[in-house]
C-alpha cells in the first residue's frame, strides 16, 4: 500500500491516526506530493490523501481510507458508524472547510470562524451527552471517533474554537487528542505550527462552495474581499496615508555592536563550518544562509543585532588534511578559512564577524570554563582503553580503524559502526583491527582522560529547559532530539583527546592532550565575539538582556542544546544560553545525497562558476529550505521556480509597475485617488505583510517567502484587472484611474523590495535604486504598508530584474555536477563505500592502481595471452575509475570543468 | 421526498416486503428511517446499507476489506459529489472521471455488482436523462448493464431500453 499525502492537507490527520490506531503502518509507504499533483489517474482534480492499494485501485476518500485500515484490523461495519461518517461527509465537512478557509487563508477570527460550524459542534456534543457514551459509536473508540477527530482537530486544537459550554465535546476531544496515534498524527501534520501548518495547502484550494443554512454571496471574489472588516480597512488606509512620516529615525550604526539596555538585543550564531571541507549547498542553507535571512530581518526591524560565525579549526581531520597536503595544521586552517570566507562573501552573508577557533581567546575562555567545571566537581578522570598505531605513533580515532565486526563478522566494519549490521561498535572490540592509514595492526593501550559529568548536571539542564522551551521558537526537531536524549538519561562524556592540534588541557599529566572538539567548538562563538570586542561578556554573560538565536542542521542539536548549556550551567558564570534553537532537516541533491568524494552536488565554490547570480541561489535554497522535513535540490525545479516565481510573478510585477510610471507619467509617481477597491487591496497587502512578520518572528523563513510572492501575485492581478495601459488613453477620469493604479502598484513594488531584502539583498538594492526609494524606507520594515513613494516622487531608470533560465543551460549544469543518477554506477557496492572514502582509501586505491599497472606491464612484456592481458587491463581501468570517483573527479571526460 | 422514494424502490428490488416508514429532515430533506427497536437512522447511504443487511444481502456491501471500503467510497461520492450543488462544469468533470474510472471495470468494485452501483446510477440518472450528448455519459457498457438492473424497479426514463428484463442476476 502506498499513501500519498500533501504537506498541510487536513485529510492527513484522520488517515495517519487511523493507520497508527489500526497498526496498518508497517506495510504503509508514505509519499509526499504537492497540493496540486494529480495522483489518482481517473480524477481530473487533485485529491489528497490517497491510498493506492496493492491491487492498483485507489481510495481517494479520507473516510474510506480510514475505514479500510479499520477493516484490515478486523473491525466490523455498523449502522451507527456509517451514519456518523455520512454526516461527517455531507454536513460537517462543508461547514468545517469554510471555517478553516476563513481562519487560515483569510485570517478571520472569532465568530466569523466559529459561526459556520457551531451547529455541527452542538450536534456532536448533544449526541455524546444524550447517549452518555464516552465515544460516538459506543463504549470504545472507533472509526467514527478517529474520522471526526481528524476533521475537527485543525480547528479545535485552538482552544478558542472549542466552546466551553460544549462539555461533552470538550472531554471527547481531549481524550482522543491525548491518545498516542492521534498525538503522533497531529505532530506529524501540524509540526507545532498550529493551524498555520494548513496554510500552504488550503491556499491552493478553491474557496469552499456555500453550504446549507448559511447565506453566502455567489461572487467568490466579492466573498474574499468582504472578509476584511471596515475597521481593518480603515486602519490600513490611515497607516498608508501617514507615509514616510511614520518611519522612526534610523538606528545609528555602532561599532562594535553591543547590547543596549531596554532594547531588543539579538545575538545570532550559525553553526561553525568545519575548516577542512568546502561547504555544499546543504551546509549553506542549513546554517549561514538561514541565519543571514534572520539577521537581515532583525536589522530591518531595528533590533540591535549581532550576527557571528567562523571556522571550526581544531581536530584530527585537520591534522590528517595537513599531512595529506604537506602543510602544517595552521597553514591548512589559514588556507581553508579564506576559502570559506570567500564563499560566504559571494553568497552575500551579512556577518558582523566571521572568525575562527584557533585563537588565544579560545584557549583562554575554554580553559576558564574547564577550570570552573573542575573546581565545582563536574569533571572526573578515568582510564580509557584505546587503539594505538605504533607505526603511525598515534592513538587512532574511531574512524581510522577498520576490522571484522564482532557481531556479524563483516570484514570491513568501521571503528564506530558496522555498515552491514548497523550495530554500534566499540573500536577495541573489533576483531583483526587495522590502521586505515598504514594497514598495520594497532595495539590496545590505556590512556587517562577527562570526563564531563553530565549526569550531575542533568537536573540543572532540565530546570533551564523547563523555563526556556515553553513559548520559545525551538524547532520541533530540536525539541524532539533533546527530549529523546534526556529520556535515555545523560552519560558522562569524554572531553579530551590524544592529539596535538587543539586547545591544550591546563592540567598536570595532560600536557600532550587537547580538548575534544565538541567540548570547545561551541565555545568558539564566545571566543569569536571576544576577538571582535573586549566587551564580549556584555553579550555572553548577559542572559537578561540578550536573545540568543542559534542556527544549525539537526545533527548539531545535542552540542548546542545539551553539551554547551551543561558546561555553561556547571561553570556558574551567568552565561547567555540559547533562547531559540533553529535546526533544519537535511537538503538532498536531486535524488541522492551531496557527496564530495563522488563529485556529486554543488559546492559553495562551484556555485559562482555557474553564471547564476548569488541571489537566485539564495532564493531557490530558501524556497526549498528543509524546514520541517528533508527537501531536495533539483535543477529542473530551480529553473521552474526562477522562470515562474521570479521572472513571471515577482519580476514581472515590479518591472511593470516601474515601467508604467516611466512611460505614462514621465517617471513621476502620479496622484492617487483611492477607490473602495484600492482600499481593500491596501488592507489585503497589509494583512499579508503582517503574516510575513508573524512567520519571520517565528523563524519560519521558507513560508514567509511565500507571503512576498503572494503580494506580488495580488499586484499582478490588480494591474491586470485595471488595465492602466488602456485607461491612460481614455477620458480624464480614466487617466486619473490609470494614475491611481500605477501609483499604488509602484508603492507595492517598493514594499516588496524591502520585504525581499533578507532573501535577495542585491535584487532588493537594485529595485530600490530603480525606484529611488528614500533611504529610511530602505532600511526599516514596519508592520503597516506605507505610501513610501508619494505623488511627485521621481523614480530612476527601470530595467528587468531577472533572466530566464534555459533548459539546455540547466541540463549542462546538471551533467556537470553529476545530478540525476539515472545511469546507475557500474559497481554500486564500491561506489557506496566511496561515499565515506577518505584520503586513506584514496591512498589504498592509488597503490592498487600502481600494482595493477605493473601486472599489466609485466604481462605485456612477457607477451602473454591476449585475453589474459585484456582481463587485467579491464581490472586496471576499473580501479582507475574507482580512484577517480574517490577523488571526486567526474566520470565523464571533464569537458565543462574549469578550475577558476 | 425524493430520497424516500429512492429507498422505497431499493426495498422493492431487495425483495423486502414489509415497507419501512421514512420521514425527511432539514432543508436538504435528508431521509430518516424510523425503526421500532433502537434509534432512528439518518442519511441515504446509511439507510441503504441498513436495508441491504435487513435483506440478508450483505455481499452488496462488498466481501473483502478492499471492496467494502470501495463501496463506501462511492456511496460517499454519491451523496457529496453527485447530490452536491453542481455547476455544468462540475457535472462534466464528474462524468468524465467516472467514465475513465470505469474504463477497465464491469462494476464500480471491478467485477461484483454492489450497492454503490445502484445508488450511484440512480444519482446520475438526472444528468444522463437530461443530456443528449453521449460524450458526457459515463461508460456506456456500465450504463447499459445498470439500465438493465434498474429496469424492474426504478422509474422508466427516455434512456431506458424498452426491454423488460427483470431484476438481474446479481440480485
Amino acid at each position: 500500500m502506498r499513501l500519498f499525502v500533501s504537506e498541510g492537507a487536513p485529510g492527513s490527520l484522520p488517515v495517519l491516526a487511523a493507520a497508527g490506531r489500526a497498526q496498518g503502518r508497517e506495510e504503509l509507504l508514505i509519499s509526499t506530493v504537492g497540493p496540486e499533483e494529480c495522483v489518482v489517474p481517473f480524477l481530473t482534480r487533485p485529491k489528497v490523501p490517497v491510498l493506492q492499494l496493492d491491487s492498483g485501485n485507489y481510495l481517494f476518500s479520507t473516510s474510506a481510507i480510514c475505514r479500510y485500515f479499520f477493516l484490515l484490523s478486523g473491525w466490523e461495519q455498523d449502522d451507527l458508524t456509517n451514519q456518523w461518517l455520512e454526516w461527517e461527509a455531507t454536513e460537517l465537512q462543508p461547514a468545517l472547510s469554510a471555517a478553516l478557509y476563513y481562519l487560515v487563508v483569510q485570517g478571520k477570527k472569532g465568530e466569523d470562524v466559529l459561526g459556520p460550524v457551531r451547529r455541527a459542534l452542538t450536534h456532536i456534543d448533544h449526541s455524546l451527552s444524550r447517549r452518555s457514551c464516552p465515544f460516538l459509536a459506543g463504549e470504545t473508540e472507533s472509526l467514527a471517533d478517529i474520522v471526526l477527530w481528524g476533521a475537527l482537530y485543525p480547528l479545535l486544537q485552538d482552544p478558542a474554537y472549542l466552546p466551553e459550554e460544549l462539555g461533552a465535546l470538550h472531554s471527547w476531544f481531549q481524550t482522543l487528542s491525548s491518545q498516542e496515534p492521534c498525538q503522533r498524527a497531529a505532530e506529524t501534520v501540524l509540526k507545532q505550527q498550529g493551524v498555520l501548518a494548513f496554510r500552504p495547502y488550503l491556499q491552493k484550494q478553491p474557496l469552499p462552495s456555500s453550504f446549507e443554512g448559511r447565506a453566502v454571496s455567489n461572487e467568490p471574489e466579492e466573498e474574499e474581499l468582504a472578509t476584511l472588516s471596515e475597521e481593518e480597512i480603515a486602519m490600513a488606509v490611515t497607516a498608508w496615508e501617514k507615509g514616510l512620516g511614520s518611519l522612526p529615525p534610523l538606528r545609528p550604526q555602532q561599532n562594535p555592536v553591543l547590547p543596549v539596555a531596554g532594547e531588543r538585543n539579538v545575538l545570532i550564531t550559525s553553526a561553525l563550518p568545519y575548516v577542512n571541507n568546502v561547504p555544499h549547498l546543504g551546509n549553506i542553507i542549513g546554517c549561514v544562509l538561514s541565519a543571514d535571512v534572520f539577521a537581515r530581518y532583525s536589522r530591518l526591524r531595528q533590533w540591535n543585532t549581532l550576527y557571528l560565525c567562523g571556522t571550526d579549526e581544531y581536530g584530527t581531520a585537520t591534522e590528517t588534511k595537513a599531512m595529506e597536503e604537506g602543510l602544517t595544521p595552521q597553514e591548512i586552517c589559514d588556507k581553508y578559512h579564506a576559502i570559506h570566507a570567500n564563499i560566504y562573501r559571494w553568497f552575500n552573508i551579512s556577518f558582523d564577524i566571521f572568525g575562527r577557533t584557533t585563537t588565544p581567546q579560545q584557549t583562554k575562555i575554554t580553559q576558564d570554563i574547564f577550570q570552573r567545571l573542575l573546581t565545582r566537581g563536574f569533571v572526573f578522570q578515568d582510564t580509557v582503553e584505546q587503539l594505538r598505531c605504533e607505526h603511525c605513533a598515534r592513538f587512532l580515532a574511531d574512524r581510522f580503524v577498520e576490522g571484522v565486526c564482532p557481531f556479524c563478522g563483516y570484514e570491513e566494519a568501521r571503528g564506530d559502526q558496522c555498515d552491514k549490521c548497523g550495530k554500534l561498535i566499540n573500536a577495541i572490540e573489533l576483531k583483526k583491527p587495522q590502521c586505515k592509514v598504514c594497514r598495520s595492526c594497532p595495539v590496545v593501550k590505556s590512556s587517562q582522560h577527562l570526563f564531563l559529568d553530565l549526569p550531575k548536571l542533568e537536573k540543572r539542564l532540565e530546570e533551564w529547559l523547563g523555563k526556556t522551551l515553553p513559548g520559545s521558537d525551538w524547532t520541533p526537531n530540536a525539541r524532539f532530539i533533546i527530549r529523546s536524549w534526556l529520556r535515555d538519561g545523560l552519560k558522562p562524556r569524554c572531553i579530551t583527546r590524544d592529539l596535538k592540534w587543539g586547545t591544550p588541557v591546563p592540567l598536570e599529566g595532560f600536557e600532550d592532550k587537547v580538548f575534544y572538539v565538541w567540548f570547545d567548538a561551541t565555545i568558539g562563538y564566545v571566543s569569536i565575539t571576544a576577538n571582535y570586542t573586549d566587551q564580549w561578556e556584555r553579550w555572553w554573560k548577559n542572559p537578561e538582556q540578550v536573545n540568543l538565536y542559534q542556527f544549525m542542521a539537526k545533527d548539531n542539536v545535542p552540542f548546542h542544546g545539551l553539551v554547551f548549556p551543561c558546561s555553561a550551567l556547571g561553570a556558574e558564570d551567568n552565561y547567555t544560553l540559547v533562547n531559540h534553537l533553529i535546526a533544519t532537516e537535511y537538503l538532498n541533491y536531486e535524488d541522492g545525497k551531496f557527496s564530495k568524494s563522488r563529485g556529486v552536488g554543488v559546492f559553495g565554490d562551484m556555485a559562482q562558476d555557474t553564471g547564476i547570480p548569488a541571489d537566485i541561489w539564495r532564493f531557490y535554497l530558501l524556497y526549498i529550505r528543509p524546514e520541517g522535513q528533508d527537501s531536495a535540490f533539483s535543477w529542473t525545479d530551480m529553473l521552474l521556480k526562477n522562470n515562474s516565481e521570479l521572472l513571471n510573478n515577482l519580476g514581472n510585477f515590479i518591472n511593470r509597475a516601474g515601467m508604467f510610471v516611466s512611460k505614462f507619467f514621465g517617471g513621476c509617481v502620479p496622484e492617487m485617488v483611492l477607490t473602495p477597491d484600492d482600499r481593500r487591496l491596501l488592507a489585503h497587502v497589509t494583512l499579508e505583510l503582517q503574516h510575513y512578520h508573524q512567520l519571520l518572528e517565528k523563524v519560519r523563513i521558507r513560508e514567509a517567502l511565500r507571503s512576498i510572492l503572494t503580494i506580488s501575485r495580488h499586484g499582478n492581478q490588480y494591474i491586470q484587472v485595471n488595465e492602466p495601459w488602456k485607461r491612460i488613453k481614455g477620458s480624464e477620469a480614466d487617466r486619473q484611474r490609470a494614475g491611481t493604479v500605477t501609483g499604488l502598484a509602484v508603492n507595492i513594488a517598493a514594499l516588496l523590495s524591502v520585504m525581499l531584502q533578507p532573501y535577495m539583498p542585491t535584487v532588493s538594492a537594485t529595485i530600490q535604486a530603480q525606484l529611488q526609494l528614500p533611504a529610511p524606507a530602505c532600511s526599516i520594515l514596519l508592520t503597516n504598508f506605507l505610501c513610501t513613494l508619494p505623488a511627485g516622487h521621481q523614480i530612476g531608470t527601470v530595467s528587468p530584474l531577472f533572466q530566464k533560465l534555459e533548459n539546455d543551460q540547466i541540463e549542462s549544469l546538471r551533467q556537470r555536477f553529476g545530478g540525476g543518477q539515472a545511469k546507475a554506477p557500474p559497481k554500486p557496492a564500491v561506489v557506496e563505500a566511496m561515499a565515506t572514502a577518505g584520503p586513506q582509501q584514496i591512498q589504498v586505491l592509488t597503490d592498487e592502481v600502481t600494482k595493477q599497472g605493473n601486472i599489466v606491464r609485466e604481462l605485456k612484456a612477457q607477451k602473454a595471452d591476449k585475453n589474459q592481458v585484456a582481463a587485467e587491463v579491464a581490472k586496471l581501468l576499473d580501479l582507475k575509475k574507482q580512484l577517480a570517483l574517490a577523488e571526486g573527479k567526474p566520470l565523464e571526460t571533464p569537458k565543462g570543468k574549469k578550475k577558476k | 421526498m425524493a430520497a424516500a422514494a429512492e429507498l422505497k424502490l431499493l426495498e422493492k428490488s431487495l425483495g423486502l416486503s414489509k415497507g419501512n416508514k421514512y420521514s425527511a429532515q432539514g432543508e436538504r430533506q435528508i431521509p430518516v428511517l424510523q425503526t421500532n427497536n433502537g434509534p432512528s437512522l439518518t442519511g441515504l447511504t446509511t439507510i441503504a446499507a441498513h436495508l441491504v443487511k435487513q435483506a440478508n444481502k450483505e455481499y452488496l456491501l462488498g466481501s473483502t476489506a478492499e471492496e467494502k471500503a470501495v463501496v463506501q467510497q462511492w456511496l460517499e461520492y454519491r451523496v457529496t459529489r453527485v447530490d452536491g450543488h453542481c455547476s455544468k462544469d462540475d457535472v462534466r468533470t464528474l462524468l468524465k472521471d467516472l467514465n475513465s474510472y470505469l474504463e477497465d471495470k464491469v462494476y464500480l468494485t471491478g467485477y461484483n455488482f454492489t450497492l454503490a452501483d445502484i445508488l450511484l446510477y440512480y444519482g446520475l440518472h438526472r444528468f444522463i436523462a437530461n443530456s443528449n450528448s453521449a460524450s458526457i455519459c459515463p461508460n456506456p457498457a456500465w450504463r447499459h448493464r445498470l439500465l438493465q438492473v434498474y429496469n424492474s424497479g426504478y422509474p422508466n426514463t427516455t434512456c431506458c431500453p424498452p426491454s423488460g428484463l427483470s431484476f438481474p442476476y446479481a440480485l
